[in-house]
């Protein structure tokens, strides 16, 4: 039997509306092997959590970088836990202070944090580790 | 130089090629530009075949303007130091401002925050953890009041980064200096207006195209009556390179929508000569410095070219393409953020020496948050140290006759040209963005480069070569979520403390202009002028104009 791809939901909550570095990891994690859906533009936290519920999706990668994340991130995840998809995994990227990310990953909002400059591939590497960690 | 002297440069230089150049081995496969375009070894004067200096570069502020807009250049006057600065609320910005007057600043320029741009006010929920973050939150007149307290809007000139809602702020900023009793006529500024690129590349629209070009060449009218000094639009290539285009896309991007804007303007039965003076021009400066400047000088002798000849606009200043420079954004780097010091010299470097009217150097913290007031005062001492100790002043377009810099402003524009072809057999500019097309073509860019990332063929220092893991130790500005709070209730206060008659009967009216032909302009001054709030006149114009949405691509 084939192996499921990894599906990814790559979501823009916000209002800002930076979108180069969402569309190019979407391209990238596509190239990577996974089905990549993006959610477009200004999406609220609802809105993301039911794209990702209804697209079935493993991982959420969210971008933002209008410094909205200390409110975006922790209701995302908490509308995911009310869902009960709290095993979808939460990754963030964007323009994100270090005691911000520091704070996020101690309260478990997020899993991990990407800064710019990140390569596509370490992501990748590490949605297919995550995934196949939790798989066991 | 004649014919037979080219042929014999060209010979000569076989000769030295076959003598001196086979065998030596080069570093890399292939030189390009971060626009990924190739680079020669060498550029002789066989490069400049065909060029006629009078047509093609003349003498500075005259047609074509390839070598300035100005006769005398920053010989006569010093380019604008005007630093993009907003955040929280209006009084912590206002005391940034007066901070950066103090220190030698010359021209403001407002950044404001993501509900203001996007026409919600402080206490909508979508605007919930955006207030003052990346920007000012302005809701109303009195906030606009408040961010210029003690700042006489007679001396100084502001740019304001708004599109959507620019009328509406815009109004706000006349209707603050009738409070301080000037009349518009004397204000100076510039609004960036510019709602094509919006659709295009920085993806922050309210309301659809049509309405919002008529938004746009209403504003022209209004400012060519009303506020004569006034710079109606700011066309921006800044943010379509943020996106990730080359520099031939953001060239050729810009100066189509300009056009797209000059034609709306004629279309809307206004002359042409009577707005296209004010029409100014915003670019980005990148990296790759020598790209950058024959970028600037293409754009001007383009712009000149086609509003003599194909618009047949007869006053000089509607020819001339005068612009404002941001170093990049894109190129700085979260890794030792002091390096952004000097990437942004060079940036800041490239902008002078392609002519630039203003400059915005953006400050080493600008990729972790907005910059703390030590950043922002290196990057403005990095302009300072430019204009008064290197020397780049003292003679004007000191660049040219450089025989690749002279090579590469025809190469840029002749790329423009192919692209304008191509907009043009998809329909124009509207169609286009309808289509995606501008919207892939970058998405392309943009991947093309972070794949060259990956694969080293291009290099970031400290990123993807040479990277150390010291921890980064700078301060980074924060933004108390008490600001939010506070604005949250002053524009309750507002509502409350308010005439709300006048407010509903403004507001009902400008509807009705909307809905019409009229100048809405004066309708939306009106609504400001008695407190209505920029949601709600957003509100009032949505109903009549509806909302955009994009089709997501990747």
């Amino acid at each position: 039997m084939e192996e499921r791809k990894i599906r990814v939901l790559v979501a823009k909550p916000g209002l800002d509306g930076h979108d180069r570095g969402a569309k190019v990891v979407a391209r990238g994690l596509r190239d990577a092997g996974m089905e990549v859906i993006y959610t477009g533009l200004h999406q609220t936290p609802e809105q993301v959590v039911e794209a990702a519920l209804q697209e079935d999706v493993d991982v959420v990668g969210l971008s933002i970088l209008s410094g909205a994340h200390m409110t975006l991130v922790p209701r995302i995840k908490n509308l995911l836990r009310e869902n009960d998809a709290e095993d979808i995994l939460l990754i963030l990227g964007g323009i994100i202070p270090e005691d911000d990310i520091a704070e996020l990953k101690q309260n478990e909002y997020v899993t991990e944090v990407f800064s710019p400059g990140t390569p596509i591939e370490e992501m990748a590497n590490f949605i297919r580790d995550s995934i196949s960690n939790r798989a066991r | 130089m004649a014919g037979d002297d080219y042929a014999r440069i060209k010979k000569e230089e076989k000769e030295w090629r076959d003598r001196c150049l086979s065998g030596n081995q080069e570093r890399l496969d292939e030189f390009t530009t971060i626009s990924d375009k190739e680079v020669k070894d060498l550029y002789t004067p066989a490069d400049m075949e065909g060029q006629d200096y009078v047509n093609d570069l003349g003498f500075p502020g005259e047609y074509p303007y390839t070598r300035g807009v100005y006769p005398n250049m920053y010989r006569g006057r010093l380019w604008t130091m005007r630093q993009f600065s907003g955040f929280g609320d209006a009084y912590q910005t206002n005391l940034r401002y007066k901070y950066l007057l103090e220190q030698g600043q010359t021209g403001l320029s407002v950044a404001f925050d993501m509900p203001t741009i996007m026409g919600y006010d402080s206490d909508h929920a979508r605007a919930e953890g955006e207030v003052g973050r990346c920007g000012v939150a302005i809701d109303s007149l009195e906030d606009m009041e408040v961010l210029f307290d003690s700042i006489p809007l007679d001396k100084i000139t502001t740019s304001m980064t708004i599109n959507g809602p620019a009328a509406i702020l815009w109004c706000m900023y006349i209707a603050a200096a009738e409070k301080q009793g000037i009349s518009s006529e004397k204000l100076g500024g510039t609004i960036q207006n510019d709602i094509l690129k919006e659709y295009i590349a920085q993806k922050s629209w309210i309301f659809p195209p049509e309405p919002s070009m008529r938004l746009i060449t209403d504003i022209f009218e209004f400012g060519n009556k009303y506020v004569p000094r006034w710079n109606t639009i700011s066309i921006s290539g800044y943010h379509i390179r943020e996106a990730g285009s080359t520099a031939i896309q953001e060239l050729a991007f810009t100066l189509a929508d300009g056009f797209a804007y000059v034609e709306a303007g004629m279309e809307a039965g206004l002359d042409i000569d009577s707005f296209a003076p004010r029409l100014s021009f915003f670019f980005n400066a990148h990296l790759d410095f020598f790209e950058e400047i024959a970028k600037y000088r293409a754009a001007r002798r383009i712009w000149a070219r086609r509003m003599k000849e194909k618009y047949k606009a007869s006053d000089p200043r509607s020819w001339m393409l005068r612009f404002h420079t941001q170093t990049a954004g894109c190129s700085l780097t979260a890794q030792e953020p002091e390096n952004n010091i000097v990437r942004t010299a060079y940036e800041g470097l490239s902008a002078v020496l392609g002519g630039t009217q203003s400059l915005h150097t953006n400050s080493m913290d600008e990729v972790l948050a907005l910059p703390t007031e030590k950043a922002v005062r290196i990057a403005l001492r990095t302009q300072q140290i430019m204009a008064h100790e290197i020397g780049v002043t003292n003679t004007i377009d000191p660049l040219a006759g450089s025989y690749f810099i002279e090579k590469l402003t025809d190469e840029m524009e002749e790329g423009a040209e192919e692209y304008f072809e191509r907009i043009e057999e998809l329909g124009g500019v509207l169609t286009a963005i309808e289509e995606g097309f501008f919207q892939q073509e970058i998405a392309n860019a943009s991947y093309k480069y972070q794949q060259q990332l990956e694969g080293q063929q291009k290099i970031i220092v400290g990123v993807n070569q040479f990277t150390s893991n010291e921890p980064t130790d700078i301060d980074i500005l924060k933004i108390d979520p008490e600001i939010e709070r506070k604005q949250k209730e002053r524009v309750k206060n507002l509502r409350q403390n308010r005439d709300s008659n006048k407010v509903d009967e403004t507001l009902k009216e400008l509807k009705a202009a909307a809905g019409g032909t009229d100048n809405i302009i004066p309708y939306i001054l009106g609504a400001v002028r008695v407190y209505a709030t920029e949601g709600e006149i957003v509100g009032a114009l949505k109903e009549v104009f509806g909302e955009y949405k994009e089709k997501p691509l990747f």
